[in-house]
Formats: structure tokens, C-alpha cells, sequence
């Protein structure tokens, strides 16, 4: 029955190497990763229902008890970022054969995928602190594949960049296990987490704690640490674009959430206090970054970052209503991001350009694509009937019960910020004349609006049907801010 | 005898951060290289570098030295050996697509 936690994982895995098998029938490999990846999400849909019937999953793997084998501990938090992750690789798979041309596909893109959401799920389900470095790598090396694939001169030249940014940010993510594992002995996070609470010399402890969140915000790009990520995500195919989007940096902002409640608390007013201070940073500099350009992919890329400040801040603020926010916001940026990257992928292939100023009157050839960038763009800003709105109220609710103006006003203002960035590219890019010269391809149209249309809706669904979703949120919020309730499920004394 | 491989790691990642600043792409990599040299010497470090047997079981020997280091560095150097070759076929593809192995010519808005 705990076998039940690793299929998230193995099932993509089988996936992807089955469909390495058969790169050339594109049409085979094209029906199998469809099938595969709704078997997945049913898949995790159940683990999920499992979890929220009786509580977590722990799997002991090979069956060795906790502390020395390797658990996978497939909790509320994790089993919902899986399923998250599923309705955007579903998303992603049927938006591939569309956007991605024949060669490209036969190149082993869906090997790639299915290794990419392998590790991400394992990353999110891991509870030992190498393996989380292992699936890392896993989701890693498939993201430089994914990465390169094509070939071209930007490709090549970004991809560079990205992987020794990344190579490097491993390698210190080995060396502070080893710290980690000179001062407490162990690399199971729950034990780690136990073992913290008794060493007397805190210090060191801080100290490993600041240079894991280093690691950490590297990969989820956060205020010092983002100038790799807006060149290396515009460059890849449109759909590689929203599958980083969407879950690359989540899964770093997740491993700072599960750390630093978890095995970090110690310290609270040193560590989370930085992390407001660089939350508001990385809201105010992102932003920027989204107003500076006309260039439509790298304005949604840009908005990455501002939405990283925003699930830090939670982090920062650290209490029950605050990490709620984050998690509601974990969740619907996932989705929305996902939907935001698919579309401007739709908007530059038919309009021909990715330049603002060439575009215009856009709305009289696509009407679908035009309302659906709309509701994406209001949701991303948190206008009240979408999904943004809940997580940024939460978050903002946190902030004002701490006294913590300041954050208040930064994370206000970065809204408006990024509405204003967004709205520019449905003014711009669809208003205005129609333009009589310019041949519509509607059936190219309506083939990229069917998968965009799914995650709008779930989108649309994360705000209207926030009563469903936001106990099971508030309920994760309670649970990890108690950390004992994990090491005790862990390790069960 | 840690402070000597300690210090050793040190070094190792100072060379390779200095590489790694560099212009030459090979250079570059050359430099990751000694990072996660330096990387895994100091997981064996922490490991306590204490005289024992090697962790193989055989009767009547007791004291062993500790074990786990040593997996976790011979799982970290395969993974560096994966990300290390493909960075190196990155680079000379890179190089013969863009012409040059220079970082500071490797940039620019041109081909956006």
C-alpha cells in the first residue's frame, strides 16, 4: 500500500525510457506519452486522495527502517505539488506536437520530458537530503537536453551559461551536505530536523542554513542570484519554456519552503528576516526587469522572478497565514505561469514576431487566444474572481498582522507593477486596427487553444473555488509549521 | 591530518573558481572540474579522515571507517562525469557554431 508513493516517479521513468525506444515513429511516441501522461495524472490524483483520506505516505524503501534507508514521505504539500505538476506536463505534451517541429520531436523530446517530470516529482517527494541533490541532477540534465535541443547559434551560446551556473550551484549543494552531514551525522531530513534541535553550537548551524538557501535560490532564481534565468528561458521551444516556467524554479522555491521549515528554525529572526529583505528585492528588480523590454517572451519571463518574492515573503514572514499565502500562491503561479508561457508561445508563432511593436490588431484574427492571455494576465496580477487574488491576500493578511508595512506596500505595488507589464502586451499586441494584409492561420489557432484552454480553466477554477482548495491549504500550513508532526511520521517513535 | 585535506579543498576550489572566471571556455571547464574535485574531497573530510579498515566485511576485523562519505562521493563523480562530458560536446559544438570560445563574444541582442 506505501508502495503507492513511488509511482509518481517510477511511472514517468518507464515512460521515458520506453519512449527511447521509439524517437523515429513520431506518431507512436506522440499517442504513447499522451496516454502516459493522463495515466500519471490519474495516477497521482489517486496517491493524492489516499493522502488526504489517511495521511501521509511513508515509504521505506527496500525496506530499511527510516534514519538509514531512503524514505519517500509523500505528504499533503508534496502530493499536491505532484499533481500540479502532471496538469502541466499533460498540458505540455499536447501543446508539444504543435509547437515543436517533426525533427525536433523525433530527438527524443519525450524521453526528455518524462526524465524532466521524473525528477521534479522526486525532487518533491524525497525526504533525504542527497537524494533531493540526486533527483536535482536527474531534472537537470534532462532541462540541458531539453535545453539545447534544436541547435542553434542562441541555444548553444545560453545553454552554456545555464549549465555551469547550475553545475556550480550542485557542487556547493554537495559540499553543505557534507557540512550538514560533519555536524549532525545524517542526511535523512527528518533526523536531520530531530538532531538540529539538540546541537548546542547553533552557529555553524546558521551558517549551513545561509549557504543551503544560497544553493536553493540559485536554482529558484532569487534577488543576487537571477541573472542567469531570463536569457536561458527565451531561447528553448516555446513548450520547453513553459515546462521550466512553470516548474524549474518551483522546485527550488519548494526545497527552501520544506528546509526552512523543517530543519532551520532555530534562528528564525536571522534567516527570515533575509528572506524578507530579499523578497522584497527580488519582487522590486523582476518587475523591473518585465517593464524594461519589448520583447513579449522575455516580459512573461521576467515575471517569474516577482512571483518568487512573492512565496518568499510567505517563507519570511513565517506564520500560519503567511506560508498558507505562499502555498495557495506556489500553486497558482505553477498553473498560470504554465498557461502565460504556452500562450505567448501561441501569440509569437502566429503573429511571426516576438516584438511588440510589430504586433498589433491581434483580437480580430484570434479571439480565444486574446481572452484567454486576458484572464491569465488578471490572474497573475490577483484581480479578486482569479487565482492570484487568494494567495496574494493571504500573503499580504500575514504581513499586516506582523507590522510588517513595508512588505506590504512593496508586494502592493510590484501588483500593479505587473499588471501594468502584462496588460502592455494585450494592449499593444491586440488591440488596435485590423490588419487587412496579415493571413490568419485559425486551425493553428484553434490546435494551440485546447491545452492553453485546460490550465485557464483550473486557473479559473483556483479562484472561484477557493472554499475547496484553501483548507487543505491552511491545513499544510499548520502542519509544517509544527515540525515534529513530520519527524514523528518519519521516524515513527 | 583534515586541516591539511581541508585546506588541500580549499585551494582546489580557489583554482577552480579562478578558472572559472576566465574567458576560454576550456578554461571554464577545466575549472568546474577542480571545483567538484575539491567538492568531493571535502565530503571525504567531513566523513572523519580517522584510521580504519576499508568498509568491507571480513571476520574479526571491528574498526571501519565510515562508509556513507564514500557513496555519496562515488554518486556525486558519476553525476559530474555526465554534466561534465556533455558540457565538453557543448562547447565544441558551441564553439564551431558560434566560431569562437571566447565568453565575451558569446553575447550580445543580435540573434534574439
Amino acid at each position: 500500500m506505501s508502495n503507492l508513493a513511488v509511482l509518481p516517479i517510477i511511472v514517468p521513468l518507464l515512460a521515458g525510457i520506453i519512449a527511447a525506444f521509439i524517437p523515429r515513429k513520431t506518431t507512436v511516441v506522440r499517442i504513447f506519452s499522451r496516454v502516459m501522461t493522463i495515466v500519471n495524472l490519474a495516477i497521482a490524483m489517486y496517491v493524492g486522495f489516499e493522502v488526504y483520506q489517511n495521511g501521509s505516505i511513508i515509504l521505506e524503501t527496500g525496506g530499511w527502517k527510516a534514519p538509514f534507508g531512503i524514505v519517500i514521505v509523500a505528504d499533503m504539500l508534496s502530493v499536491l505539488l505532484v499533481i500540479t505538476t502532471n496538469i502541466i506536463g499533460v498540458a505540455c505534451v499536447f501543446f508539444a506536437s504543435r509547437s515543436l517541429t517533426d525533427k525536433q520531436e523525433s530527438f527524443y523530446f519525450y524521453t526528455f520530458f518524462f526524465l524532466l517530470i521524473t525528477g521534479v516529482s522526486g525532487a518533491f517527494l524525497t525526504g533525504d537530503l542527497f537524494n533531493l541533490f540526486v533527483f536535482f541532477e536527474v531534472l537537470l540534465m534532462a532541462s540541458y537536453g531539453l535545453l539545447v535541443l534544436g541547435g542553434n547559434k542562441v541555444q548553444f551560446r545560453e545553454s552554456i551559461k545555464y549549465i555551469l551556473i547550475n553545475l556550480f550551484s550542485s557542487m556547493l549543494f554537495v559540499t553543505v551536505v557534507a557540512f550538514l552531514y560533519s555536524v549532525v551525522g545524517t542526511v535523512n531530513m527528518a533526523q536531520i530536523a530531530q538532531r538540529v534541535q539538540e546541537v548546542e553550537q547553533q552557529g555553524i548551524l546558521t551558517t549551513i542554513g545561509i549557504l543551503l538557501f544560497f544553493v536553493f535560490a540559485t536554482k529558484a532564481a532569487i534577488f543576487p542570484l537571477y541573472y542567469w534565468l531570463p536569457k536561458s528561458y527565451i531561447v528553448p521551444n516555446p513548450v520547453v519554456s513553459a515546462l521550466f516556467g512553470a516548474l524549474l524554479t518551483k522546485v527550488g522555491i519548494y526545497s527552501i519552503i520544506r528546509v526552512f521549515t523543517l530543519i532551520f528554525i532555530h534562528d528564525t529572526a536571522m534567516t527570515h528576516q533575509l528572506f524578507i529583505w530579499l523578497a522584497a528585492f527580488t519582487m522590486i528588480f523582476g518587475v523591473i526587469g518585465a517593464l524594461s523590454t519589448n520583447n513579449v517572451k522575455l516580459i512573461v519571463v521576467y515575471n517569474i522572478i516577482p512571483a518568487i518574492g512573492f512565496m518568499l515573503m510567505g517563507i519570511g514572514l513565517y506564520s500560519e497565514t503567511a506560508v498558507a499565502g505562499s502555498i495557495y500562491y506556489l500553486l497558482h503561479d505553477m498553473v498560470v505561469k504554465g498557461a502565460l508561457f504556452l500562450l505567448v508561445g501561441a501569440i509569437v508563432a502566429l503573429a511571426g514576431t516576438s516584438d511588440l511593436r510589430k504586433m498589433n490588431g491581434l483580437i480580430h484574427h484570434y479571439p480565444v487566444i486574446g481572452w484567454m492571455f486576458l484572464i491569465s494576465t488578471v490572474a497573475l496580477a490577483g484581480i479578486p474572481p482569479f487565482s492570484g487574488f487568494v494567495g496574494k491576500l493571504l500573503l499580504l493578511q500575514g504581513g499586516l498582522e506582523q507590522g510588517n508595512i513595508a512588505i506590504v506596500i512593496v508586494g502592493l505595488v510590484t501588483s500593479l507593477l505587473i499588471l501594468f507589464s502584462m496588460i502592455r502586451i494585450f494592449i499593444r499586441g491586440f488591440w488596435g486596427e485590423k490588419d487587412e494584409s496579415f493571413t490568419p492561420d485559425k486551425k493553428k489557432a484553434r490546435a494551440f487553444a485546447w491545452p492553453i484552454g485546460c490550465l485557464v480553466a483550473i486557473t479559473i477554477f483556483l479562484g472561484v473555488g477557493a472554499e475547496f482548495v484553501y483548507p487543505i491549504v491552511a491545513d499544510i500550513s499548520t502542519y509544517l509549521l509544527d515540525p515534529s508532526l513530520y519527524i514523528d511520521s518519519v521516524l515513527k517513535e | 591530518m583534515e586541516i591539511v585535506t581541508s585546506i588541500l579543498a580549499g585551494i582546489l576550489f580557489t583554482t577552480g573558481i579562478y578558472n572559472l572566471l576566465q574567458k576560454q571556455l576550456l578554461r571554464i571547464i577545466i575549472g568546474t572540474s577542480l571545483i567538484s574535485h575539491g567538492a568531493h574531497l571535502f565530503i571525504l573530510t567531513m566523513g572523519e579522515l580517522k584510521r580504519g579498515n576499508p568498509p568491507i566485511l571480513v571476520e574479526g576485523v571491528t574498526n571501519y571507517v565510515d562508509p556513507l562519505p564514500q557513496a555519496l562521493i562515488l554518486t556525486s563523480i558519476v553525476i559530474s562525469f555526465g554534466v561534465t562530458s556533455f558540457l565538453l560536446v557543448l562547447a565544441y559544438r558551441a564553439s564551431q557554431t558560434n566560431q569562437t570560445d571566447n565568453m565575451d563574444e558569446l553575447r550580445g541582442n543580435e540573434h534574439e
